[in-house]
């Protein structure tokens, strides 16, 4: 039954040599880089008024898109395991949409729908509400390109763990909010942590639809894999390797929180 | 004889409820947010296509260089797509069936590119193989570029999504078929790759959907030369000039693409999971992402 | 002909599955490889299976050397504790999978597939798939596969372990009508000591690795060779170092020479026998087993004292059985039908 020693090898050399030129060798430059021409310049650049403003809006996009997609995410789960309702295959099948739809289209649709042009373009910004070129139209980004993680990682937990103990801790005298704080949420914990780590992650990261979204208005609305690309096309290549450093580390944060958590669920 | 649902939906008065809410309140909200956040910008995307009515659509759709762009993303997709199914089922296999130092490690690394912003991706790539490349390799700004960024971008799909699959399946079916008499490659054909198929088949056109749209990890190694344009720098160039026609039209052309295959993974879902004794997941789709192992309960024949 | 192990040794890391293990299965026979988990016996039939490979020692298989050959080779048929249907094929398909990849003929084995989903009753079926069927027939689908390839040997690996109870019992009883037709050399592994009596010709009692004893149902119970076995295959009471049946514990109301006082704790009526228990004096508990017959003469009721002779006891000095790392003491034959060491009455 045991395969060949051959088939074996030849297996591992043509998975592993692929991997290793199309990941490890990534993950050494970006190790390797930290400490190639000395932390100096990088450094330089990050901290630059630029620099640290497009870090400071980074993080701030997190702040906010992440609470919002998780909330969102908790309720619609229990929404779609707890409840059968005829509709749910539609809500399943647009929470994913996310997933398969291009950055470039997210953002185009945000430029189109709250332009000048747009559907409530005309009416917000005679309100004085400005959503483009301005952090409301780069959270709504954020929020669109991150939508499903928190859900796709909450509902299989929730099945998993079934009604069982909702309905003990029920004969048991607890009302609604009770069960889901002490019972529900204990239970799909490392879902929801999963689910958080994976949508900050994606925030962190996300680039094409903020590109459009933003404007790229420096000191304003530039986030850091915003402020990497400019930097890149100022050819202030170590500014852009410095900040893209900054982001592969936060990378590597999150690789390490997805694996922790990984074990947590199992 | 069929078996029921592994969990029965629970009764309308025990069971966690949404607290504080009706479920029809919470559905509402649901459903509110989601066309604010998703919908109703998509719906501004088709609205625009369209403005110029369909032969508008039309012309703008196979004008050279949006043609052009759809070409070369659908070709380059294409062979990112074969190219990574085949891979990523051996990375898969090695993973699961093999053993060798670091495994755990390389377990992990798998979800980089889903970890890491693809803008960096871009940088890194460009840094690696490009102009400056320590292997002595420049293939920045060629066609070859675009493989290659799709290549790491799109690896860990087929990967998370026939890993659980080879995890769970029950390896007697191998012992009998060769008990049998069947050998290894007539086991690894008859027995393991059809019971591979349903998760390759979603992680393939997961990974398709996604090269289709990919932006950040070309925009930097391919660059946004008229022989390197994939649709989505081109959707963008033609954001920049003011051309909101243009770029909706080949919006639409990527949306619909990306309908498609989402519905397929759907269907493949459902059809992979026929043979289960229960079923589907209650009618929700299980995407192939990185790495969530949710071991399943070996449920077998106890009943009459 | 038959199947012979000589000398099986198996380890996996620090755990001696197998030590030292030599049977020997008459050709036609029926035997039952019977002990507690963890005493090698699956492992030993997935050493004639080919399915696990054997660290020393040699399998025979119809005065043939299998020990180097593949699973593919050996002709064996094997059925598992689990089914290990192909789920994504249809009953036909599974049963016909081995003639499939023999390249016959598709009416051929269409024909064969037929005859034998008649002969395990799952005609009508064929085109079913093994989800959509109940665990008693997956196993007859399972056995159904095996035979179709004519296999010299048929192993079954806890066939009835994931079933029901009643129909563990009437698969039983079908599997020995299966034999009594067939008469393909069979082994079966169970854990269950009714099952192996009710079934097998031969029984061979394994723990710890080793072979305890092997025989009839019948000199197994009459002539265990240890403690294990003696309480393995069938009840046992344990008087100081003798070991009595409670069939044997004869019970009176007067007390003598040979008797020992005990008090009635409970009387459970089990169908046509009844079980009486008891505590003696210093404390042991034991149980006597008695027709209602004997019961309404004796007339007993809890709290009741009355005496206990032993009609036949055994003990068995020097001849402990196997320890973790196998005692130097030979252990139950190789061959069948002879104890080890007499019964000392």
């Amino acid at each position: 039954m045991s395969s060949s020693t051959a088939s074996r090898w030849g297996l591992r050399t043509l998975g592993l040599g692929y991997l290793a030129l199309l990941l490890l060798a990534p993950l050494v430059l970006i190790f390797f880089k930290t400490f190639e021409d000395g932390i100096g310049a990088p450094i330089d650049a990050i901290t630059s008024t630029e620099g640290l403003h497009a870090l400071k809006l980074t993080l701030i996009m997190v702040a906010i898109a992440v609470p919002i997609n998780t909330i969102f995410g908790i309720g619609c789960a229990l929404l779609l395991v707890r409840h059968k309702w005829k509709g749910n295959a539609a809500i399943d099948a647009v929470i994913n949409l996310p997933f398969a739809i291009s950055p470039v289209v997210i953002g185009l649709s945000l430029f189109l729908l709250y332009g000048a042009d747009g559907w409530f373009g005309p009416a917000l910004s005679e309100a004085g509400i400005k959503i483009l070129f301005s952090i409301p139209g780069m959270v709504l980004a954020s929020v669109f390109v991150s939508l499903p993680f928190v859900v796709r990682e909450t509902v299989p937990v929730l099945q998993e763990i079934g009604t069982d103990q909702e309905q003990a801790a029920s004969t048991l005298g607890a009302n609604a909010w009770q069960t889901f704080w002490r019972i529900t949420l204990p239970a799909i914990r490392w879902g929801v942590a999963y689910g958080v780590v994976l949508t900050t992650a994606r925030v962190l990261g996300e680039f094409g639809a903020v590109t459009i979204v933003s404007g790229q208005i420096s000191g304003q609305t530039e986030t850091l894999p915003l402020f990497v690309e400019k930097q890149f096309f100022n050819f202030n290549t170590s500014g852009a390797y410095g900040a893209s450093l900054l982001l592969a580390l936060l990378a590597l944060m999150t690789l390490l929180a997805m694996n922790l958590l990984k074990r947590k669920e199992a | 004889m069929e078996a029921h649902a592994a969990n029965p939906p629970a009764s309308p008065r025990a069971g966690i409820r949404l607290p504080g809410l009706g479920a029809g309140l919470g559905r509402g909200t649901v459903v509110l947010y989601l066309s604010l956040i998703v919908l109703l910008p998509l719906a501004a995307v088709v609205n625009q296509s369209l403005e110029g009515g369909l032969s508008a659509f039309w012309t703008a759709v196979t004008s050279p260089q949006a043609l052009a762009s759809l070409k070369l993303t659908v070709v380059c997709s294409l062979i990112v797509v074969v190219i990574n199914a085949i891979f990523g089922t051996i990375i898969a296999w090695i993973l699961v069936r093999d053993e060798f130092p670091g495994k755990a490690a390389i377990n992990a690394v798998i979800d980089l590119p889903f970890a890491l912003p693809t803008i960096v991706a871009s940088l890194t790539l460009l840094a690696l193989y490009g102009h400056d490349s320590p292997f002595g390799v420049d293939i920045a700004f060629t066609r070859t570029a675009i493989v290659v960024a799709l290549l790491f971008v799109t690896l860990p799909f087929v990967v998370r999504a026939v890993q659980p699959l080879l995890l769970e399946m029950d390896r007697e079916m191998e012992a009998a078929a060769a008990s049998l008499g069947a050998g290894g490659m007539t086991i690894f054909r008859r027995i393991i790759f059809p019971n591979l198929l349903p998760g390759l088949a979603a992680g393939v056109a997961l990974a398709f959907a996604r090269a289709l749209g990919e932006y950040g990890s070309v925009l930097l190694f391919a660059g946004g030369l008229p022989d390197t344009q994939v649709s989505s720098v081109f959707i963008r160039s033609q954001i920049e000039s003011g051309n909101d026609l243009g770029a909706s039209a080949v919006s639409v052309v990527l949306l619909i693409a990306s309908l498609i295959l989402l519905a397929c993974i759907t269907l493949i879902q459902r059809w992979g999971s026929r043979h289960e004794r229960d079923g589907d997941g209650g009618g929700l789709t299980v995407m192939p992402m990185s790495g969530d192992v949710i071991v399943k309960k070996q449920g077998d024949g106890d009943d009459e | 002909m038959g199947i012979t192990v000589e000398g099986a040794n198996k380890r996996f890391g620090d755990f001696q599955a197998l030590e030292d293990v030599s049977i020997s299965v008459p050709d036609g026979s029926l035997t039952a490889l019977l002990g507690p988990s963890g005493s090698g016996k699956s492992t030993l039939l997935r050493a004639i299976a080919g399915l696990e490979d054997l660290d020393s020692g040699r399998v025979m298989i119809n005065d043939e050397d299998a020990t180097a050959k593949p699973a593919q080779k050996r002709g064996v048929g094997f059925v598992f504790q689990h089914y290990a249907a192909f789920k994504h094929m249809t009953v036909f398909e599974n049963v016909g999978f081995g003639l499939k990849i023999r390249k016959w003929k598709k009416p051929e084995i269409s024909d064969r597939v037929h005859e034998l989903l008649r002969l395990v009753q799952l005609d009508g079926l064929a085109g079913r798939f093994p989800s959509q069927l109940s665990g008693g027939q997956r196993q007859r689908m399972a056995l159904a596969r095996a035979l179709a390839v004519q296999p010299q040997v048929l192993l079954l690996d806890e066939p009835f372990g994931a079933l029901d109870a009643k129909v563990r019992k009437d698969l039983r009883t079908w599997l020995r009508h299966l034999h009594e037709e067939m008469h393909v050399t069979t082994i079966f592994v169970t854990h269950d000591q009714e099952e192996a009596m009710d079934v097998a010709e031969q029984l061979v009692v394994m723990n710890n690795g080793q072979v305890e004893q092997s025989g009839s149902a019948d000199d197994l119970y009459e002539n265990p060779a240890n403690e294990f076995v003696m309480s393995f295959v069938g009840e046992v009471n344990r008087l100081g170092d003798s070991f009595v049946r409670p069939h044997d514990m004869e019970v009176v109301l007067d007390a003598d020479a040979r008797t020992q006082e005990g008090m009635v704790q409970r009387i459970v009526a089990l169908g046509f026998e009844i079980r009486v228990e008891f505590v003696l004096g210093d404390g042991t508990e034991v149980w006597a087993q008695l027709t209602r017959n004997e019961l309404q003469r004796l007339e007993l009721r809890e709290g009741q004292i009355a005496y206990l002779r032993p009609v036949q006891a055994k003990s068995f000095n020097g001849s402990s059985p196997s320890q973790d790392h196998g005692a130097s003491t030979p252990r139950g034959s190789a061959d069948e039908g002879d104890a080890e060491k007499p019964a000392a009455v």
